[in-house]
């Protein structure tokens, strides 16, 4: 008996958003009188960082501080509709819509600017600092703020927009199944190596080396995020996880996390990533997504390291150490 | 590699609610408190099928605390629902309080109310069924079987009817027979899965809060849709939209086990019914148990491929474990049909994708829907055949992989094509070394000629 080492790789692709579209996403912007922006949206934040994400679409499209961004979200009275948070869609769907209101707020910010510095809108550029300055001319300047009170209190105009995103349904062919189903597609390659031990049956992921191609990223930190959390639940697809240990049989199902068993941080071995970023010609500044993909390549990536290591040939997940032992029996009773 | 010109798109900007994720302080549907507070738990059914032949909830209705309890005889709308009815899914299969029938272990029966979460249990416990049980099938090849037990009427070969009749969601593009007969090698190989709990930290439930005069209720919700789930609230109870209002967007994960409309229908008419503030939380277990898993796929790939490594021929039947209802199974095989057979080119391609309906606890969402078994299957098997054909799995993949502008099996030219890019970059990360030829590769060489 012994611990074997084995490497398999994965290479997946992955679209965006709800299969055949008909899926839109609304946003409103408003200045307040002091020039903070309000995005109001009723989306839905996992914990993946949407809020976050989308106050930095809105600074950026506004051309002001991140921090003077407020992102209203979650009460269907106040919040324009959102489809909802699934199929990687909301950075694609919340972002467009929070771009095309932005931009709309944007020049209506940019109007009242010029009226009270008496110059024409198209020379004027905001500095992201807050201020508002005709182009080359720094000292010829208005802030943010001072635009946003002169609009509420001396010109009685709104600074505020609108926007949506839709990609159009797009229905499928029931005999050929063409179709126009997604709005860009992702991509993943990982390489996982692990060490199978032929006593226990037992499978120890030893690291993950995965490219990533994911569009413009809005914030790295949150797609690292994405990666390592979707490397993780890979990990635990692919070794260890099911509501039906004896599937197709419903006994044993587990109702706890001691039954449910779940790979812990310190199963967790390094995850080197690199992140391609290749324009979508759709996305929020060309963003595609990444919510979802990243569980999809560990879990070939696993299996197939496994079946390198012991010259088998899995193929179902999870590989238990039972699947595993009974594998290396099947191996040794066809060598006979 | 920045794509433009950005200054905050792109900046590693701290998690606006990290702080407050840790400290605990975040305000998720739990938090908000309301005076005189019921709770709602379900009494649910023991066998995965039987006939209910008397629901008898005397018992329960005494039991101590207890102010409501919900039959399906109090349903003042629909007895079943889809939750894709709205956009046209249908029929609507699924009971909202079983009535008639169970199909699955697990499923809710009659709905305790009371004034705490314990005199809800125990009265719950007290609710006496009849059964007389059925013959049960759980394995989806048997359930498609003459003579399987039906699992509901609606299905009477245990398989979703897809539209024009058809048993599956199909992609016909090419002639995968004829591409078989001129393959050099042929590879098949069976994939298989097992269902597989979303396991998000916070369980799915809501609390449906009465607003007095108006006859208003809203909702604290932790679903994944706010509007959808108000919209289907709504449907199910035969309330004016109007009447409900849904607050939440705050959410302790979802990977696609809080898109089903489990708890809110029924807390809402609970609160309806008493004028008082319900709660309906899922413990550990019935997220577990009872709230959908990730379908069990079975992945039948037959693969034609020459010498050279092309794939000429890829022929596609799969198999999704729906459970006892649809749900929303019959988008996840649509999706499954657009994402097969993979980031590669292949000119004769044949899916076949069938919703199956067996005795279980019924699936729907998750994380890479329709799609994780998918790739699970497609690239453990292109080993098999870089295997077969004796060449390096890499060089299989890089040789397939679609390019920019490529025409994808369900007729769309392939955009924002990367794949090569990403598999280059992460054999580099591996220290793989690849002949200069595959090297030079991108997704644009066949444009670029």
């Amino acid at each position: 008996m012994s611990k074997l080492r084995g490497t398999g790789f994965a290479a997946v692709n992955y679209p965006t958003g709800m299969h055949l579209g008909g899926d839109p996403t609304q946003s409103l912007v408003h200045a307040t009188t002091s020039g903070n922006f309000v995005v109001t949206m009723s989306s839905v934040d996992l914990g993946q960082g949407l809020k976050t994400i989308l106050a930095q679409i809105a600074a950026e499209t506004l051309g002001v501080p991140l921090d003077t961004v407020i992102v209203d979200t979650g009460d269907t009275d106040t919040g324009p509709h959102c489809t909802g948070t699934f199929a990687s869609r909301t950075t694609h769907r919340a972002g467009n819509a929070v771009i095309m209101a932005a931009a709309e707020a944007r020049q209506a910010m940019l109007e009242v600017a010029a009226e009270k510095l008496e110059v024409s809108v198209e020379d004027l550029e905001t500095d992201g600092q807050g201020n508002i300055h005709v182009k080359g001319v720094e000292e010829k300047a208005i802030s943010v703020a001072e635009t946003a009170g002169a609009a509420h209190f001396e010109l009685g105009k709104t600074i505020s927009g609108r926007g949506i995103f839709l990609k159009t349904p797009s229905p499928m062919d029931p005999e050929t199944g063409e179709s126009d189903p997604d709005s860009t597609q992702a991509h993943a390659c990982t390489v996982a190596e692990v060490e199978v031990d032929t006593e226990t049956g037992n499978v120890e992921v030893l690291g993950f080396k995965s490219a990533y191609e994911v569009g413009q990223q809005v914030n790295p930190a949150l797609v690292k995020g994405q990666i390592v959390g979707g490397a993780w639940m890979g990990m635990g697809h692919a070794l260890q996880e099911t509501t039906a240990p004896y599937y197709p049989a419903i006994d044993h199902a587990p109702g706890d996390f001691q039954s449910y068993v779940m790979p812990g941080a310190a199963d967790m071995p390094s995850v080197e990533c690199e992140v391609l970023e290749i324009a979508s010609r759709n996305g929020p500044f060309g963003a595609k997504g990444v919510g979802e993909m990243v569980t999809n390549s560990p879990i070939p990536a696993i299996v197939n390291a496994i079946n390198n290591a012991l010259g088998v040939r899995i193929t179902r997940i999870p590989v238990t150490p039972e699947v595993v032992l009974r594998a290396l029996d099947e191996k040794a009773a066809n060598a006979t | 590699m920045a794509i433009k010109d950005l200054k905050i798109v792109g900046q590693p900007v701290k998690l606006r609610d990290l702080d407050t994720h840790v400290t605990g302080e975040t305000v998720y549907y739990e938090d908000i408190r309301v005076p005189r507070m019921l709770h709602l738990k379900m009494h649910r059914s023991i066998y995965p099928h039987a006939k209910i032949l008397n629901i008898d909830t005397s018992e329960a209705k005494s039991s101590a605390g207890v102010v409501c309890v919900l039959t399906h005889e109090d349903l003042p709308g629909k007895k079943k629902y889809n939750g894709l009815a709205g956009v046209g899914v249908g029929p609507e299969d699924e009971s909202v309080l079983a009535f008639e029938k169970v199909r699955w272990k697990g499923e809710s029966v009659v709905a305790v109310i009371a004034e705490t979460p314990k005199q809800a249990e125990a009265a719950a416990a007290k609710v006496k069924v009849d059964y007389e049980e059925l013959p049960a099938v759980f394995d989806i090849m048997e359930a498609l079987k003459d003579g399987a037990p039906v699992v509901t009427d609606h299905w009477p070969n245990n398989h979703y009817i897809f539209p024009d009749n058809h048993r599956a969601a199909q992609v016909r593009y090419g002639d995968v027979e004829k591409a078989f007969a001129e393959a050099d090698h042929i590879v098949e190989d069976v994939y298989q899965t097992q269902p597989i709990e979303q396991a998000p930290l916070e369980t799915n439930g809501c609390i449906a809060v009465p607003e007095g005069g108006d006859g208003r209720i809203t909702v604290y919700s932790n679903t994944q849709g706010l509007q959808f789930s108000l919209d289907v609230t709504a449907d199910i109870l035969g309330v004016p939209t109007s009447k409900l209002r849904f607050i939440g967007g705050t959410v302790g994960g979802g990977f696609g086990g809080k898109v089903d409309l489990q708890p809110e229908p029924i807390t809402t008419l609970a609160a309806m019914r008493t004028g008082r503030p319900v709660k309906f939380k899922y413990t550990r277990e019935e997220e577990m148990r009872v709230s959908s898993s990730r379908s069990a796929w079975r992945v039948e790939i037959k693969d034609g491929v020459m010498n050279d490594g092309r794939i000429i021929a890829r022929k596609i039947t799969t198999y999704q474990d729906s459970g006892a209802y649809l749900r929303f199974s019959s988008y996840g095989g649509m999706k499954h049909c657009g994402h097969m057979p993979g980031p590669y080119t292949i000119p004769n391609v044949w899916i076949d994708s069938i919703v199956v309906f067996t005795n279980r606890t019924p699936s729907n969402a998750m994380r890479g829907f329709g799609v994780m078994a998918g790739s699970f299957a497609l690239e453990v098997q292109m080993d098999k055949v870089a295997e077969t054909i004796g060449m390096d799995p890499w060089e299989l993949r890089l040789i397939n992989a679609y390019r920019e502008g490529d025409m994808k099996s369900h007729q769309k030219e392939v955009e924002d094509a990367g794949m090569v890019e990403t598999i280059l970059a992460a054999a580099k990360l591996a220290g793989k070394q690849l002949p200069e030829e595959f090297q030079k590769m991108s997704s644009l060489d066949r444009k670029a000629g």
